[in-house]
This record gives C-alpha cells, sequence and structure tokens, in this order.
C-alpha cells in the first residue's frame, strides 16, 4: 500500500515537474496551491475550472469576433485577450499566458492572420493544460483514495 | 552648467584682453614719439622760416650799405674835385658820417655844399653861376635819389613782417584745426562705443537673438560710415598739404621775383645816376669852353690846357672814356682855319679798326669837302688821336652833332662800335652856343649860335661793368642793357647769355636824351633752388595726417572688432539661455521617462531577492537594488531641480500633520545618525498647530536634505537639532514663552553650551535676522502661519569663501567636498526653491569648526477645525490611555529636558523636569503619583539613582503603581540594554530619536501590558493584520477575482467581489462598509483609476457634510472623516507608477500575482495600529 502511495506520489511528482518544464505553469501555480489549505480544499480546482470556463468563452468570443468577414472589431478581441491574459497569469498557465501577450500584439497591430494563428494555438494550448491537469488531478485523487498525501512539490 | 559657460566665457575673455592690452601697450609708446617729432619737427620749422627773413633783411641791409658807399664815394669824389680845383676850404660832414643817420647826413651835405658853392662864386676863378646851378642841381639830385632809395628800401621790410605774420597765422590755424579734428573724432569715438552698451542694458538676449541681423548692419554701416570719414580726413590732409607746398612755393617765388625787381630797378637807377652825373658834368664841360674858349680873346684854354683839366677832372666822369671839343668850321673858313692851327681837317676812318696806339692822325685822308666841319680841336689825352678828325664826316656823329645844337641838349648816339677800339660805346654831344643866345631860342637861332661841339664817348660794357662791380649781389644776378629806340630791332650795349631765361625783369633807363631810350634786363644767374621748405613743411603735414589717419583707422578697426565680438557674445549668452531652458526641460522630460522603467528594474530586483538566492546571488542583487534606489532618488532630484528651473513644479495643498512628518524624518535618519554616535532631536512648539496645509512631501524633502546635510558633514559627536516655531513667536522677544526658543534668543546657544548635547553649535538667531519677510505682520487672522524651521548642527561648518555660493546648484562648498562626504551638491538649491514656492527664506550661519545652522521660513494653511487627520487615529486609543498621566524628566541640558518633554506632552503626559538625579531625590515626594520616570543616560548614576529608587518604591505603597523607569539614550548595543534591563532598576531603554510612534509602543508595552515587550519580529504575520477585515475586491476577471479572495481569505479577511467599477462604487458609498479596497486598474467601462476618483469625490463631499454637520455625526461612529485606502492591483509593475496612482487618490499598489511581503507592506500601513 505504501509502496503505491511512494509510487503515486513520485509520479505525481514528476509529472508536475515536468509540467513546470515544460512551461505549462509557472510559480504562480505554486502560489495558488499554496492558498489552498483546509479551509478551501477544492480552492485549486475551482479556480481551475474557471478559468477554463472562462476559457471556452473568451475563445468562443474571439473566434466569433474574428470569423465575421469584412470588418473585425480588434478591440473587442484585445478585451478578450487581455481577459484571458490576465486569467492564465492568476492560474500560472505559463503556456498561454505567453500566446496572450503574442496574441495581444497582433491584435494591436490589427494582424488578421496572426490573430487568427494565435487563437487556433491558444486553443490547441489551452486544451492542452487542461489534459495534463486533469491527469495531475487524476494523480492527486489517486494518491488520496489510496491513503496518501499529496506531496509538494518544490520546483526549484 | 550656464556658469561654467559664462566662467569660461570671462576666463577666455580676460586672456583676449591681456593679449591685446601688450599690443596697446605699444601703440601709446608709438603715438607719443610721434607726437614729439612732430612738435620738434613743427618748432624747427618755425625757427627756420624766421632766420630766413632775418636773413632776407640782412641782404637789404647789406643793398644800402653798399648803396651807401657808393653814395659816399661819389660825394668824395665831388668833394675831390673841389679840392683839386682849389674851390673847397673844408668839408667836415663826412666825418658825422654814420649809417644810421644817412638821411640828415645826405641834408647836411647837401646845405654844406650849398654853402660852399656861395663862397665859391665870389672866388677868384670866377665861375659861372649856371654852371654852379648845375653842381648844386645835381648834388640835389643824388640827395633825392638817397632819400627815395631810402623809403623804397623801408617799404619790403614793411612787407617781410607781413609775410611773417601771415605764415604764422597759417600754422596756428592749421594747429587748432588739427586739435579740433582730434577732439571731434575722439567725442565720435566716445559716444560710438557708449551706445552699444546703452543699447544692450536695453535689449532683450532673447530679442537680440531675433534681431541679431538688423544692428548687425547697423554697425556695419556705421563702420562704413566712419571709414568714409576717415578716409575724407586723409583726402582733406594730403590736398592740404599740396596746397601748403604750391603757397609756399607760390610765395618764394615770389619773393625772388620781387628781390630781382628791387635789384633790377636799384642796378638802373644807379646806372641812370653815375650816367647823368657825367653827363651834367660834360655839359658842364661844353659851358666851361664857351666861357673860356671862345668868351675870352685870346682863348684862355688850348690843347694843352683841355687835355689837362680834362685828366684830372676825369674822376668826375668815370663812365666816359675820353671827352673832345670839335669847332664849327664852315667850308668857307676852312682854309682860314687849316691854316691858323697849322694842320688839315681830316676825315673819320670808320673802317679803319687798327688800335689806337698805332693810329696817327696825320695818315688820315683829309676830310672830303662838305658844307660845314668840325675838326676837334681840344681832345682829352686818352683820345688824343682824334684831333683834326673831322666829326661830320662819322656818320653817328654827324647825326648826333645836328641833333644837338638843334635842342641844345646833350644826345646820344645809337651804340657803334667806338673808334680805334672794339668796344661798343655811345657818343654824347653837347652844343656849345654863343654865350647871347636867348632861352627861348629856335631852332635856327640854335643852330646858327653853334660855335663848337663837345662830344664824351662812353664806353658801355666797361661803363656797366665798373658800376656793377661797386653793387652788391653781382654773382646773383646778371644785367644786359639795351638800347630800344628802334622797337624792333634792339641793339644790346652790354650783357651775356647766361642766366634764368625763365624770368627777367625790365627797368626802363632814362640817359637825359629823350629821342633815345634805353632799358636794363635783369635775370638770376642760377636757377630756381629747389623749395626745401615748402616741401619739408608739406611733408610735416602729410606725415602727419598719414600718422593720424594711421592712429584712427586702427581705432576704428578696434571698434569694429570689439562690436562684433560683442554681436557675437550676445549671440552666444542667447543661444547659452537657449540652451539652459533646453536643457531643463531636457532633464525634466528624461528624468521622468528614466523613472518609469527604473521603477521596473527596481521591482523586478525586489522581486527576485524575494526568491531562493543563495548569499552571492543575494549580495548581487542587494547591490544591484542600493544603487538602483540611489540611481532613483538622484534622478529624483535632478526632476525636481529641472522642474523648479523650467517652472513647472507646483505644490500641493493639502493638510498635513507636521510633527507626524518630522518624527518620520527622524525615524529615517536615526539610523545614519546613531551609526555616527550623533544625537537627533525634534522639537515643535506648542503653538504650532496640530495639523497645517501645505505639501507634505516637499517639506519632508527639504527638512530631509537639511538633517541628511546635517548628517553627512558632523563627525562622530554632538547633535542635530531640528525646531519648529511660529514666526510670530519670535517679533515680540521679551514675551516668549516657549522654553526652547527663550533660552535660544536669551543667551545665545553657542555661548553658553546649552545646547542638547552640549557641544558648542551657531546661534540661529544670525540667519533669522537676515529673513525680510520675517517680520511681517497681519497673517495672524487670515489663516495662514509662517513656521521658522531651524536645523542646528555641530558638524564642520561651511568654509568662508564658499558661503555664498552654498545655494548654487551643482556648486559644493569645494571640489573636494564631494570626495569627501559625496552627494552631487543638488539638495540645497532645491531646498531654496522649494522654500522660495512656499513663500519664504532660507538662510544660515556657519562658523568652521563649529557647526552650522540652517533656517527657513514657510507660509502654512491653517487646517479646518476637528480635521485631523487619518493616519492619526491609530494613535487615538492609546493617547486617551495615556491622557492625564505625569512623568518626570531627569536630565542636565534643559533643551534635551524640553524635547522628552515636548514629546511626551504629544501624548498628553505632563513631565516635570529636574537636571539631576539628586535633585528628583530632593523633589519627588512632592511631586505625587508619577508613572513614570525618563532618566537620559548622561544624568545616569547607579549611586543616586539607588538612592532614587529606594524614595519611588516608598511611594509604591501609596499610589496603585510603581512609576516605570526609563532610560533615555543615543545609541546602546543590545548587550548593554539587556545588561540595563538585567539590573532590574530600569523597565526599558529608548533610543533617541524620540518619536511618538515608538514611544506609544514602548509606553504601551511597559504601562498597559505590564510586560516586557518582546524583540520586534522582523515580519508580523499578515494574518494577524487582516484578520476580520472587511476587504472589497474590484476585477473584472473572474479568475484573478477569485484568487485574489482567496489570497485574502486565506489571512483571515471577509472578501467581497465586484467586478466592475461601477459596481464598486456603488459599495463604496460613505459610511463605509469596508476598510480596505484593491481595485483592478485595467477594467472595462471604469478603471480603476476614474473609480478611485469617483470614492473619493464622495468621501470628500460626506467629509464636508459632516464637518458642517448637516449629517448626523454619530451615524459616522467615532470617524470624524472618511477615506478607505484603496490599493490598486496591477499585473504589470512598470505600467503600474505609484505617482499615478497616488495622483488619482489610491494609497498604495500591490503586483497582481499577490505576493506575501508585498501584500503585508502595503496593508501594514493601515491595519498596523490596530
Amino acid at each position: 500500500m505504501d509502496a503505491l502511495v511512494a509510487q503515486l506520489q513520485m509520479q505525481f511528482r514528476d509529472y508536475t515537474i515536468s509540467l513546470y518544464q515544460q512551461g505549462f505553469l509557472d510559480d504562480q501555480f505554486t502560489e495558488l496551491k499554496k492558498l489552498q489549505d483546509d479551509g478551501s480544499p477544492d480552492f485549486v480546482a475551482e479556480v481551475l475550472s474557471l478559468f477554463f470556463e472562462d476559457c471556452v468563452k473568451l475563445i468562443g468570443n474571439m473566434a466569433r469576433a474574428l470569423d465575421q468577414t469584412g470588418t473585425v472589431d480588434f478591440s473587442q478581441v484585445g478585451a478578450s485577450v487581455h481577459q484571458l491574459k490576465g486569467s492564465s497569469s492568476s492560474v500560472g498557465a505559463k503556456r498561454v499566458k505567453g500566446l496572450c501577450v503574442t496574441f495581444k500584439e497582433y491584435c494591436e497591430a490589427k494582424n488578421y492572420e496572426g490573430c487568427v494563428r494565435c487563437l487556433q494555438q491558444v486553443d490547441i494550448e489551452y486544451k492542452a493544460l487542461k489534459t495534463k491537469l486533469q491527469d495531475m488531478f487524476n494523480l492527486e485523487k489517486q494518491i488520496i483514495q489510496a491513503g496518501g498525501r499529496v506531496p509538494q512539490v518544490d520546483i526549484n | 552648467m550656464s556658469i561654467t559657460c559664462e566662467l569660461s566665457n570671462l576666463t577666455s575673455k580676460k586672456a583676449k584682453e591681456s593679449s591685446g592690452g601688450r599690443k596697446w601697450i605699444k601703440k601709446p609708446l608709438l603715438f607719443l614719439i610721434l607726437c614729439g617729432l612732430t612738435v620738434s619737427m613743427v618748432i624747427v620749422l618755425l625757427m627756420f622760416s624766421r632766420k630766413e627773413e632775418t636773413g632776407s633783411c640782412d641782404g637789404e641791409a647789406r643793398v644800402l650799405y653798399r648803396h651807401q658807399n657808393v653814395t659816399r664815394s661819389e660825394i668824395h669824389d665831388l668833394v675831390s674835385l673841389f679840392y683839386d680845383s682849389d674851390q673847397v676850404t673844408s668839408f667836415e660832414c663826412r666825418k658825422e658820417s654814420s649809417p644810421g643817420m644817412w638821411e640828415n647826413y645826405g641834408i647836411t651835405c647837401a646845405l654844406n655844399m650849398r654853402c660852399e658853392k656861395e663862397e665859391t662864386g665870389g672866388a677868384p676863378l670866377n665861375l659861372d653861376p649856371s654852371g654852379l646851378q648845375h653842381y648844386i642841381s645835381s648834388t640835389a639830385r643824388v640827395c633825392d635819389n638817397l632819400e627815395q632809395s631810402l623809403l623804397q628800401s623801408k617799404e619790403p621790410v614793411n612787407h617781410d613782417e607781413g609775410l611773417n605774420w601771415d605764415v604764422s597765422t597759417y600754422l596756428r590755424n592749421t594747429w587748432w584745426c588739427l586739435i579740433l579734428g582730434v577732439l571731434v573724432c575722439h567725442k565720435v569715438f566716445v559716444s560710438h562705443s557708449r551706445a552699444p552698451t546703452e543699447r544692450k542694458e536695453n535689449v532683450n538676449p532673447q530679442e537680440a537673438l531675433a534681431h541679431k541681423q538688423r544692428p548687425q548692419t547697423a554697425f556695419r554701416g556705421a563702420g562704413k560710415w566712419r571709414k568714409n570719414i576717415l578716409l575724407l580726413g586723409v583726402i582733406a590732409g594730403v590736398s592740404m598739404s599740396v596746397w601748403w607746398f604750391w603757397d609756399t612755393n607760390e610765395k618764394i617765388i615770389l619773393k625772388r621775383r620781387e628781390t630781382l625787381e628791387n635789384m633790377c630797378d636799384e642796378r638802373a637807377r644807379v646806372l641812370q645816376d653815375q650816367f647823368n652825373v657825367s653827363l651834367n658834368h660834360v655839359h658842364a664841360l661844353s659851358i666851361l669852353v664857351s666861357t673860356f674858349h671862345h668868351g675870352k680873346t685870346p682863348s684862355a684854354i688850348d690843347q694843352k690846357t683841355f687835355g689837362e683839366y680834362t685828366e684830372r677832372t676825369n674822376f668826375e666822369r668815370p663812365l666816359t672814356s675820353g671827352v673832345a671839343y670839335a669847332l664849327k668850321v664852315p667850308h668857307s673858313k676852312r682854309e682860314q682855319f687849316e691854316k691858323e692851327h697849322g694842320w688839315t681837317i681830316k676825315k673819320m676812318e670808320t673802317e679803319d679798326q687798327t688800335p689806337v696806339q698805332d693810329c696817327v692822325p696825320e695818315n688820315f685822308d683829309p676830310a672830303p669837302i662838305q658844307d660845314e666841319y668840325a675838326p676837334v680841336i681840344f681832345a682829352q689825352e686818352t683820345v688824343s688821336h682824334i684831333v683834326s678828325v673831322d666829326m661830320m664826316s662819322g656818320e653817328e656823329d654827324r647825326e648826333n652833332i645836328l641833333r644837338a645844337r638843334a635842342s641844345g641838349k646833350g644826345v646820344l648816339t645809337s651804340p657803334f662800335k667806338l673808334l680805334k677800339s672794339n668796344h661798343l660805346g655811345v657818343v654824347l654831344t653837347f652844343a656849345v652856343y654863343d654865350t647871347n643866345l636867348p632861352h627861348n631860342a629856335t631852332e635856327e637861332q640854335r643852330v646858327d649860335a653853334t660855335i663848337g661841339y663837345l662830344g664824351a664817348s662812353y664806353d658801355m660794357p666797361s661803363l656797366v661793368e665798373k658800376l656793377l662791380h661797386q653793387l652788391a649781389s653781382k654773382q646773383t644776378i646778371v644785367v644786359d642793357v639795351y638800347d630800344t629806340t628802334n622797337a624792333s630791332d634792339l641793339i644790346k650795349m652790354y650783357g651775356s647769355e647766361t642766366g634764368d631765361i625763365s624770368e627777367q625783369h625790365i627797368s626802363s633807363l632814362d640817359f637825359g636824351d629823350p629821342s633815345r631810350n634805353h632799358e636794363m634786363h635783369c635775370r638770376f644767374k642760377h636757377k630756381l633752388p629747389i623749395p626745401w621748405t615748402a616741401i619739408i613743411s608739406s611733408g610735416l603735414v602729410l606725415i602727419i595726417t598719414f600718422l593720424v589717419g594711421y592712429i584712427f583707422h586702427d581705432a576704428i578697426s578696434r571698434i569694429a572688432i570689439v562690436e562684433e565680438d560683442w554681436q557675437k557674445m550676445k549671440e552666444l549668452k542667447a543661444r547659452a539661455e537657449a540652451a539652459d531652458i533646453a536643457k531643463s526641460q531636457f532633464l525634466a522630460t528624461v528624468s521622468h521617462e528614466i523613472r518609469t522603467p527604473m521603477n521596473g528594474v527596481l521591482g523586478m530586483l525586489k522581486m527576485l531577492m524575494d526568491t531562493d538566492l543563495d548569499a552571492k546571488q543575494m549580495d548581487y542583487a542587494q547591490t544591484a537594488h542600493g544603487s538602483g534606489t540611489d540611481l532613483i532618488s538622484l534622478i529624483n532630484e535632478v526632476l525636481d531641480q529641472a522642474k523648479i528651473e523650467s517652472g513647472r513644479l507646483e505644490l500641493e495643498n493639502v493638510p498635513f500633520d507636521m510633527r507626524l512628518v518630522l518624527d518620520n524624518v527622524s525615524s529615517l535618519l536615526s539610523g545614519k545618525a546613531n551609526e555616527k554616535g550623533i544625537e537627533l532631536a525634534v522639537y515643535v512648539s506648542g503653538q504650532v498647530p496640530d495639523v497645517v496645509v501645505g505639501d507634505p512631501s516637499r517639506f519632508r524633502q527639504i527638512i530631509t536634505n537639511l538633517v541628511g546635510n546635517s548628517i553627512k558633514f558632523t563627525q562622530d559627536k554632538g547633535h542635530i537639532f531640528i525646531s519648529v516655531h511660529i514666526a510670530d513667536e519670535m517679533r515680540e522677544p521679551v514675551n516668549i514663552k516657549d522654553a526652547v526658543l527663550k533660552q535660544r534668543v536669551a543667551l545665545g546657544c553657542s555661548e553658553s553650551g546649552e545646547t542638547v548635547s552640549g557641544f558648542p553649535a551657531v546661534n540661529a538667531l544670525g540667519s533669522w535676522k537676515n529673513f525680510k519677510t520675517f517680520d511681517s505682520t497681519g497673517d495672524q487672522n487670515s489663516g495662514r502661519i509662517k513656521l521658522l524651521v531651524t536645523v542646528e548642527d555641530t558638524g564642520v561648518g561651511i568654509p568662508l569663501d564658499a558661503q555664498g555660493r552654498i545655494f548654487t546648484p551643482f556648486m559644493q562648498a569645494d571640489s573636494s567636498t564631494s570626495r569627501t562626504y559625496g552627494g552631487t551638491g543638488i539638495g540645497l538649491s532645491i531646498s531654496k526653491r522649494l522654500v522660495e514656492l512656499m513663500e519664504g527664506e532660507m538662510g544660515f550661519v556657519s562658523e568652521p569648526g563649529i557647526g552650522s545652522t540652517f533656517s527657513f521660513t514657510g507660509v502654512f494653511g491653517r487646517a479646518e477645525t476637528n480635521f485631523t487627520i487619518t493616519k492619526y487615529e491609530r494613535f487615538d486609543l492609546a493617547i486617551q490611555e495615556f491622557k492625564g498621566m505625569k512623568a518626570l524628566v531627569i536630565d542636565n541640558r534643559k533643551i534635551r529636558a524640553e524635547v522628552t518633554s515636548y514629546h511626551l506632552r504629544r501624548l498628553g503626559i505632563s513631565a516635570d523636569i529636574v537636571s539631576s538625579l539628586r535633585m528628583a531625590c530632593t523633589c519627588i515626594s512632592k511631586l505625587g503619583n508619577l508613572a513614570m520616570v525618563l532618566i537620559d543616560k548622561d544624568a545616569w548614576n547607579k549611586t543616586d539613582f539607588t538612592i532614587l529608587d529606594e524614595l519611588l518604591t516608598s511611594t509604591k505603597e501609596t499610589s496603585t503603581r510603581p512609576p516605570k523607569i526609563l532610560l533615555l539614550a543615543t545609541s546602546a548595543t543590545l548587550v548593554e540594554r539587556s545588561e540595563m534591563k538585567s539590573s532590574g532598576f530600569i523597565d526599558e531603554v529608548l533610543i533617541k530619536p524620540l518619536r511618538m510612534s515608538v514611544l506609544i509602543c514602548c509606553l504601551q508595552e511597559i504601562l498597559v501590558n505590564g510586560k516586557k515587550r518582546q524583540p520586534i519580529r522582523k515580519r508580523i504575520n499578515l494574518g494577524h493584520l487582516l484578520r476580520e477585515k472587511r476587504i472589497l475586491v474590484v476585477d473584472d476577471n473572474l479568475v484573478n477575482r477569485r484568487v485574489a479572495e482567496g489570497a485574502l481569505k486565506k489571512y483571515g479577511a471577509v472578501v467581497t467581489c465586484v467586478e466592475s467599477g461601477k459596481a464598486a462604487l456603488a459599495m463604496l458609498k460613505p459610511p463605509h462598509n469596508f476598510d480596505a479596497c484593491f481595485m483592478d486598474l485595467q477594467m472595462p467601462e471604469m478603471d480603476g483609476f476614474e473609480a478611485t476618483r469617483r470614492v473619493r469625490d464622495l468621501e470628500r463631499e460626506t467629509n464636508k457634510k459632516v464637518a458642517s454637520e448637516e449629517v448626523p455625526v454619530e451615524m459616522y461612529s467615532k470617524f470624524s472623516s472618511w477615506h478607505v485606502p484603496i490599493l490598486a492591483m496591477t499585473a504589470d509593475v512598470i505600467q503600474a507608477s505609484n505617482e499615478e496612482c497616488m495622483k488619482c487618490g489610491m494609497d498604495g499598489y500591490v503586483s497582481k500575482p499577490f505576493e506575501e511581503e508585498k501584500l503585508y507592506t502595503a496593508v501594514a500601513r493601515f491595519f498596523e495600529s490596530s
């Protein structure tokens, strides 16, 4: 039993580190995790689900805005990108955040091609993150089910 | 920069001047030499011209003298004639002769002669009266001539004087003209050199820059005008010199001509006179012959007598070569005549030119038969060869004879070759008549009465030669004598071809024969000499002209250069000023631009330092951060300076507590001060209101700067004392209530040693007295107060020579200052400007070695009543607790004790002061119910304290609480402190400088809690601060909101979230339900700045209402004003410039992904007290 927990814990640690190393996550995620305590056990999950909901909504907005033939309202796209950037930085979704920065630049430059490309990338990226994080949460759940504790991962 | 520029300009100018000066030293020298040369030359010239005139006078005199001699010799001859003929007895007058009495002499001679002649009239010789008459008339004529010549000789003398006068006037006039010219030029020069300076005063540099073209052309025009004048002057000078030369030359020529005329006339006259004399004599001879030969029978004269007589009287006729007498013989009587004389009448051989010696009359042919003959019967020895020659046979002689007997006067032939001599000569013929011929006889009567002819031959060349030899200046003059009877054919009687033909003078000669005309032509032997006088004088004028011209040209070109330089300078000055302004603007802009990224750098560095760094990395990061902070503060200073210089700095007008600001400053600087062991003390007079209206940050800046300087320049001893008074307190020095001020005014700190630390300091009174606005009254009721702030230190002081420039930007006392103490030297300048903006003045007194005292005044507004500062509130509770307590301050220095009691007073604690522990012992019983005793470390004394402690514990029984003992120390190490405390005597050690917050904390711990304070934790748990706080989070981003909420909730805060600025505005209406608000800056519709601004507006309105009691006060609990802390949340450190947040009324900012420390520091300021 303990061996399983230890193995799971090991797996979890490695996986988390890999997430950091691949640039999916950054320190802010750690900070976020710190905020989760006994008072709010599902804080991180809650925030992340909020984030992903946000993502769906915003990406939908942007896709609609960019889909329009003729005049594209870049300011609307820009506002959405800004929102997304803020959200992603708050949860520590590093890659998404980075993409958002580029996206915002294209938006300001009113580069339609760039915007569309970025939008696609953001879509891919946030979905990838979602999968990764779900995997991670699954691991956590497994650990807890196995009766172990979710280990504190020191990134540095 | 502008100063350095001016300086370098100045020095370069100086250098230029010095180099120019050397050049100019040479010029006056040259000028002086030239002046001297000119003057001496002019003097020489003047003398020379006078000498010449005297010389010409001399010449005249000489002529006169010779003339006189000639006349004298003539008279002498006459006398000898008389003498020889035994008709003269005595003639004394000769001996009386003297050159000066010539006229008289002539007259006396004439008179004497007349007497003589009367005598001779009665002589046995029986001279014919008519002959005598001839004599007399001739002598009288001589006299007349003399007189005439004398008169004539006088005239030229007068003329010469006039000439002399003329020349000197010319010279004088010329000099006056020159001097006048110099004066005028000088005036012009002066006025022109002054004009630009006057213009300079009026012209604004920028205007000058704008209009620089116009004056330049004007100057160029003026320069041209001046040059033209100069050219004109030079031309005038040259033409004057030419004119001078021409004039002088003309005069010389004129004079020469006059001389020639005079000489010629003189010669002509003399010749004429001589000729006339001999003519008369020949006439007399004819009369003699008629008297003695024809009048007597038998004849008294024969050839021998005649020859003898004529030979002896020959001296009377020096011009004649010989005389002869021919008888008129008609053809009818020829034979008889030939018979009588024994020879035949011979014909004159004109062709035969054999010399006289070889001539034998016997060889001559007998005269051809004619109507009548004129054979010579008597002849002078010299011409004895013509005896028996018929005169009628010669062409000229015949004609002459005919004319002579017809006119009855002497007649002359035209010049012809004389018989038997090669000389040109003339023959004078007189007819001898019968004695009874009437005076008015007709021509026929005369011819009939003619009995003979007397002829005299004149040898002209020898004659003239002889005559001229007797006259002066024979070398200089050439004389020709012409017979001009026939005008077309002049016959030259005498003369040569030499001499200056260009100029000659003609004088007519009258030889007594009206039918014949003679002329004398005179000319100079030598050509006109080169007129050196004229050349020299005109050359001098020319030289002077050119010299003066040169000098003026030099001056003009110098003026032009100076003007050009001035123009350049002006332009440069304007440019420099423009550059200065541009520099300030540039600095203001650039500093601002630098600040923004620097904030980013600093923020990031701080974040970097919060990450896990090893010691080395941490050190580097700290160093970088420290440098960055220094840089930011420097940039701020530069920005301030630039802002002030470009006039863009404006002061805020907000209410603030001056004491708190001072506390702040002292706590900020206490570290440094304590490090150096300097005592820092703050004192604010009780009359200064709690809250004043002004710019707290600028006030703080000034104080910080002054105190910072003081700390910098104070070395390990002494104190820095900041005191604030109301300027009005100083107005009546007698009635000063404030103890500190009283001591200052009454004693003067430096003399009595009554300072905070005991070290002497400079009395601030000196600088106060210099304040102009110090005594102005009338601000008392207008809601404005003037504060007087003094910062006194015991530092090195400011060197006397540097005191003048201490307020100049970037100028420190000397260059070594920045080496020793660092700093840019900009702080004081900024402070002074800020003080000026506060309508105050800044001054200082300083003594090297003792210290400096800076003072400044500033006008602040009085705050409205009941208006307190929010920050003050957190102390309210504590102050309530302490109110009414009593304390005892034991300090041997009065001022320091006053400072301590001031700080206690702020907490509502009344304090008594005693100067020593012993004193305290004596009076402790009187002062009952002491809450605390504060003892300065200097007054600490263990033995004395033991006594006091006993006394205190004795009173313990009566009072509920024993007084707490506090020790005040400037610096104490932890070890010392714990030692002190462990000794049991002391409850707490207070480290000076005292400040309210520290004092409150300390007192709270020992009094309220009754237990010793824990060592200060470095970081208070954030949870403690935020627990139960109601906090509003405003963010449009759901995720962010959630994260922030989570973060704050973690620390126990009660968090409410809203998603827009509008919603936030609705929640933040006073009375507030929130303790703080975190606001996102970038939100749609209404961003954080705008929302905050609105909230603040609302608060202000409400506060006003509360103040005017429109709204019931109880509704707002104990708060008398509303100000909810609003903190900005931003993801971007760089973007979130602190200034911008503050401007719209925010209290601080936190970077968005919350970091614990940052959150703490931001929040701590608001929740610390609780």
